[in-house]
């Protein structure tokens, strides 16, 4: 047996302050909120105190982003650009720094955050920075014009690459940003203030305002906000939707999925058992488009469910930053319950559940990969969104079938089709309600590359020159 | 008694109804409601659809989607340029009815509604090349993006009885989409009529359907409706119905396209003469990005 | 559960219907699982034991047109001592040579437990009659060698013609009696991974007792995603058989850093049973003394000069 030594990242790349302000003006400023703690999900040790931003700390973050709009927007876009190309080398720069942060403060794997999420980050914004100064070409008309001041509110899953997404096009286009981040991840997006300020970015540009759900209503529902841009889930989504109803506000909504990855009998097996394995397991299953069902064509479901098995015993669950965790912590102590409860949940609905052995750490936040078979499309773990590393098996016989049971779900995020047959890609990519289609592959980013849902999973897309368009008044 | 002279003929009325999945009936609620002209003449009975009549179209419009988002982009536009053609041929009908309900030059307004269905039609096989992309991912993969249409959509047709219901119906079903429209409240019988158009265009039946009644009853039905995608409130005036539907459309998550703010009435979103440019196209569709390997 | 294949090589129609049977192999997704897994980071204890593992691996090798009985002497000197200052070090698996020079290694590692293998069947092209391919490896055999490392006509395997790979492996294999049998793929010639994984489901219905991926003399050799191929296959093989077939990466590995992914390789898809010399083995000559390099700064905390380890 090949035992692997454990192999640290080193924490002494990042220096956490005990506590941490609000980003409002170009400065470091004291909450009036209750401030918070976070923790590192791995181990429970609190990582930093954070303040918490209440109404009038949104308000003033919100009149500092008026104020600079006016100059920002009126600067020309080759200008703009430079500041989101200096950000992108900067993140560059530290990113392995980044990179520690957001594995000690979400619980992801240190070879995720390293080589997923942090050159990501840089690309959005060095994609953006891209367009500040072309987006008369961008197809929306000769000048178009920035929408004002963007309320942009993001999840724990993905913490900087979210704050990328919402902040690179919202900034090339002219906008000013208020950005709220989960407040169970904050600490990546108030280094990226600290990088905001070395990239000697114009004060009030990037706002940071830290918080709880409150924080962000009162974001989102502060009227001279101009453009509220939000990831997380369908529930808070349809909030959102609700409270800016009758106003001015331009939204755009990245929601909740339920996947389907769909497996025929004549795909290159290896490969789709690690799309399987990428697609529910990458990130601990806290993503919005993982291929949470697994369709496999019934011919084939013994040989794949043996093999797909076989792959998940290997899989090495752990401490994040060790470079060869696989699997990391599970977010938040609320998350792992919803998580439970989804599970046992399959368990009593009669489906049959499997984990590969794997020694849980005793402290932290955490949840074997899983794997449910004999589930049905009414089974709530067949229906509902688990965000954690639950995986449900359904079969299906014909390309028909495969597709109405994909399709059978009030979400339409992503979906994954696997087969060696190009024409049978193409009918299901057509037939496949969702705003991504994996096709021999799953769960691939970049920045160029449009992604959004369809249906429930919320509209408006983020990436490519389609992203633009969130952020102009067009 | 002498004899007289025959009386003038009497004209033979139009029953004006509904128009769900290719068929005419009147609302099975059974009511109606008095049609008037700008004059305040009696023109017609108008069906006035209930919230059944709302369900009904919908499940029609749910079923005409796979058949009609699935035809070629071609075949639509022919469709859509079929229906300009039958609508060219009942110039003075539709003339009259504008007149009726006072519109200004109703010729010229019926040419300008032909003019939009033949603009719309040529979009049918060109907005994708517009709206997708090819886009160069940094790594071994083919990556395409494609506008679909959305799905079912739910329009509240503007009081600008035949240009303002054309521009808002032709931009939804020619990307694929299927719709629900409430026709002008006030002047429903144009769309009545258009509906009679619709059904002799080749138009499948349940594309569009086209209902007649109070808005006030039906839109929120419509902005509730669980299998409706999206929502286009062009017609609503009253901005607490306008707010009360975007509310309940955000139950789903519809695609709302809410009517124009009264500060932009001159622009695309309200002026029905201007250039409507592909704002009404692309708020109807969606983005599928397909990624696949390359490799050997 | 085993199936039996007995009929799959009765002509060339049943043997393309298997081999193109068998699952895809979609080259991006296999080459970034390989990416991926040579990420793993081996430190310290498990550094330690992979190093001696993969020295016991090593099938120390000379093909050169300029090989004397000179230079094949000092070779095994080296594979049964490969650090003179440091008996610990464990002795590779075997050595490689040409047919004509096996009895010269045969006498030099008399009694040393180093297996003297050789490459037969008109290496590296294959290029020539059954009838010298077969006389090419008794010379081997008849001179004492463990082992024939063959190589497949990949002429015959492009042009489909399966069943004439089939069997002169067979008749090799036979010529072999009781020498190990290692198939030789040329993968690089091979292009794609579809391919590679027929070819290794050929070799292994033909008999091979391992697959290697390369002759050594053709790029690219034994890439990684090549050898995770081979690896897949023969973990499937055995599970359909029951026969474990060991696998021989040659060619293009130079540095402890490469064996070390190649021993990740193995673990994480073939899994624990092919971590040992009788079922991998890794042909290369000059990552030998980077693995002892890499020993010795492990044991001393220095890094290493080549001055210090012997080039034979």
């Amino acid at each position: 047996m090949f035992e692997y030594a454990p192999a640290p990242e080193s924490r002494d790349v990042v220096d956490i302050k005990p506590s941490y302000g609000l980003f409002i003006g170009g400065e470091f400023t004291d909450g009036t909120g209750t401030s918070f703690k976070t923790v590192n999900p791995a181990s429970e040790e609190v990582l930093s105190e954070v303040a918490s931003a209440s109404a009038d700390d949104v308000d003033r973050a919100v009149r500092a982003a008026r104020e600079a709009f006016g100059t920002w927007s009126a600067m020309p876009g080759s200008e703009r650009a430079k500041y989101l190309f200096r950000i992108a080398r900067i993140i560059q720069e530290r990113s392995r720094e980044l990179a520690v942060l957001e594995s000690l403060d979400n619980g992801k794997p240190i070879r995720e955050s390293r080589d997923v999420d942090l050159p990501l980050v840089a690309a959005h914004f060095f994609y953006y920075a891209g367009w500040a100064d072309k987006l008369p070409y961008a197809g929306y008309g000769p000048s178009p014009r920035p929408l004002g001041v963007a309320g942009q509110v993001i999840p724990w899953n993905f913490p900087l690459l979210m704050l990328a997404w919402k902040i690179a096009p919202a900034l090339a286009c002219g906008n000013t940003v208020v950005l709220k981040p989960a407040e169970t991840t904050p600490l990546t997006a108030l280094l990226f203030a600290e990088i905001c300020r070395q990239a000697d970015l114009p004060p009030g540009v990037v706002n940071i305002v830290t918080g709880a759900g409150e924080t962000g209503a009162a974001l989102v529902n502060h009227p001279d906000v101009d453009k509220v841009a939000f990831t997380g889930s369908t529930e808070v989504g349809r909030l959102i939707a609700r409270s800016v109803a009758g106003t001015h506000k331009k939204v755009t909504l990245e929601l909740g999925g339920k996947a389907a990855n769909i497996v025929f009998d004549d795909a290159a097996l290896d490969q789709a058992v690690e799309g399987i394995v990428n697609g529910i397991f990458f990130n601990q299953g806290h993503v919005c488009c993982a291929g949470s069902r697994l369709l496999v064509q019934e011919s084939i479901a013994e040989e794949l469910l043996e093999a797909l098995k076989r792959r998940l015993s290997t899989l090495r669950l752990g401490d994040p930053l060790d470079k060869n965790t696989d699997i990391g912590a599970i977010n938040s102590a609320a998350q792992l319950a919803k998580i439970r409860e989804l599970s046992d949940h399959g368990e009593l609905e009669g489906a049959e559940r499997w984990s590969p052995a794997c020694a849980l750490p005793e402290r932290g936040f955490w949840f074997p990969p899983t794997i449910f078979t004999g589930v049905a499309q009414s089974h709530r773990i067949a229906r509902e969104e688990v965000f954690g590393p639950v995986l449900s098996v359904l079969t299906f016989r014909t390309p028909a079938e495969a597709v109405e049971k994909a399709n059978n779900t009030p979400y339409g995020l992503s979906a994954g089709v696997w087969t060696e047959k190009g024409s049978r890609i193409l009918w299901m990519a057509d037939r496949l309600r969702a705003g991504v289609v994996w096709a021999n592959t799953f769960n691939r980013f970049d920045p160029t590359s449009p992604f959004g849902g369809y249906k429930e999973s919320g509209y408006g897309r983020e990436g490519g020159r389609h992203g633009l368009e969130a952020y102009l008044d067009v | 008694m002498s004899r007289t002279e025959s009386p003038a003929r009497l004209a033979v009325r139009k029953t004006y109804k509904l128009y769900i999945g290719g068929a005419f009936p009147r609302s099975e609620s059974g009511r109606s409601y008095a049609v008037t002209s700008s004059k305040g003449e009696f023109l017609a009975n108008a069906s006035r659809a209930s919230r059944k009549d709302a369900r009904d179209a919908v499940a029609a419009a749910r079923k005409a989607f796979g058949g009609w988002s699935g035809a070629t982009p071609y075949n639509r536009g022919q469709i859509l340029y079929r229906i300009a053609e039958m609508l060219e041929g009942r110039r003075a009908q539709f003339a009259a009815e504008l007149a009726d309900a006072g519109t200004k030059s109703p010729g010229d307004v019926v040419d300008a509604a032909v003019d939009r269905l033949v603009w719309y039609a040529g979009w049918s096989d060109k907005i994708a090349a517009v709206a997708g992309a090819a886009n160069p991912v940094a790594g071994p993969y083919l990556n395409i993006s494609s506008p679909e249409p959305t799905g079912v959509v739910a329009v509240v047709a503007p009081d600008d009885p035949l240009l303002g219901l054309v521009s808002v119906v032709a931009p939804v079903i020619v990307t694929g989409n299927t719709c629900v429209v409430v026709a002008s409240e006030r002047a429903p019988l144009p769309a009545v009529t258009l509906a009679e158009v619709l059904a002799t265009s080749d138009l499948p039946g349940g594309v569009v359907n086209i209902l007649t009644g109070s808005v006030k009853e039906i839109a929120p039905w419509l902005a509730g409706h669980m299998d409706v995608n999206a929502l286009d409130l062009a017609g609503v005036s009253d901005p607490g119905l306008a707010v009360a539907c975007e509310e309940a459309a955000a139950e789903n998550l519809k695609r709302v396209l809410r009517p124009a703010p009264a500060d932009r009435a001159a622009d695309w979103a309200a002026d029905w003469a201007a250039d409507p440019g592909t704002r009404r196209l692309t708020a109807f569709l969606e983005t599928k990005t397909v990624w696949h390997p390359t490799g050997i | 559960m085993t199936t039996s294949f007995a009929d799959v090589a009765s002509s060339n129609v049943a043997l393309r219907t298997f081999l193109h049977g068998l699952p895809g192999v979609d080259r991006v997704g296999a080459d970034q699982r390989a990416a991926m897994l040579g990420t793993r980071s081996i430190k310290t204890t498990a550094k330690a034991e992979a190093i001696d593992l993969a020295i016991r691996m090593v099938d120390l090798t000379t093909l050169e047109g300029a090989d004397t009985p000179g230079k094949v002497r000092a070779m095994c000197a080296k594979a049964v001592h490969p650090d003179p200052a440091d008996p610990a070090v464990p002795k590779v698996a075997a050595v490689c040579v040409y047919p004509d020079l096996v009895a010269q290694a045969v006498g030099a590692l008399a009694g040393s437990g180093v297996k003297v293998a050789s490459v037969a069947t008109a290496f590296p092209s294959g290029r020539s009659s059954l009838d010298v391919k077969v006389a090419d490896t008794r010379l081997a055999v008849e001179a004492g060698a463990d082992e024939i490392d063959m190589v497949i006509d990949r002429g015959a395997f492009l042009s489909g013609d399966y069943v004439k790979v089939f069997e002169e492996i067979t008749a090799i294999k036979e010529a072999c009696g009781e020498a190990h049998l290692k198939v030789i793929l040329e993968t690089g010639e091979l292009a794609t991974y579809d391919n590679v994984r027929r070819a290794s489901w050929l070799a292994m219905l033909a008999g091979g007792d391992f697959i290697k991926t390369s002759t050594g003399k053709v790029q690219p050799a034994a890439t990684f995603p090549v050898t995770m191929v081979m690896l897949e296959a023969v973990r499937d093989f055995l599970a359909a058989t029951g026969r474990a077939v060991g696998v021989k990466p040659a060619g293009g590995i130079r540095t402890t850093k490469d064996a070390i992914k190649m021993l990740v390789l193995v673990n994480e898809v073939a899994g624990d049973r092919w971590l040992a010399p009788d079922l991998f083995r890794l042909g290369a000559s000059s990552v030998l003394n980077d693995l002892l390099m890499q020993r010795q700064k492990m044991a001393t905390g220095r890094y290493a000069g080549p001055d210090y380890f012997t080039l034979d």
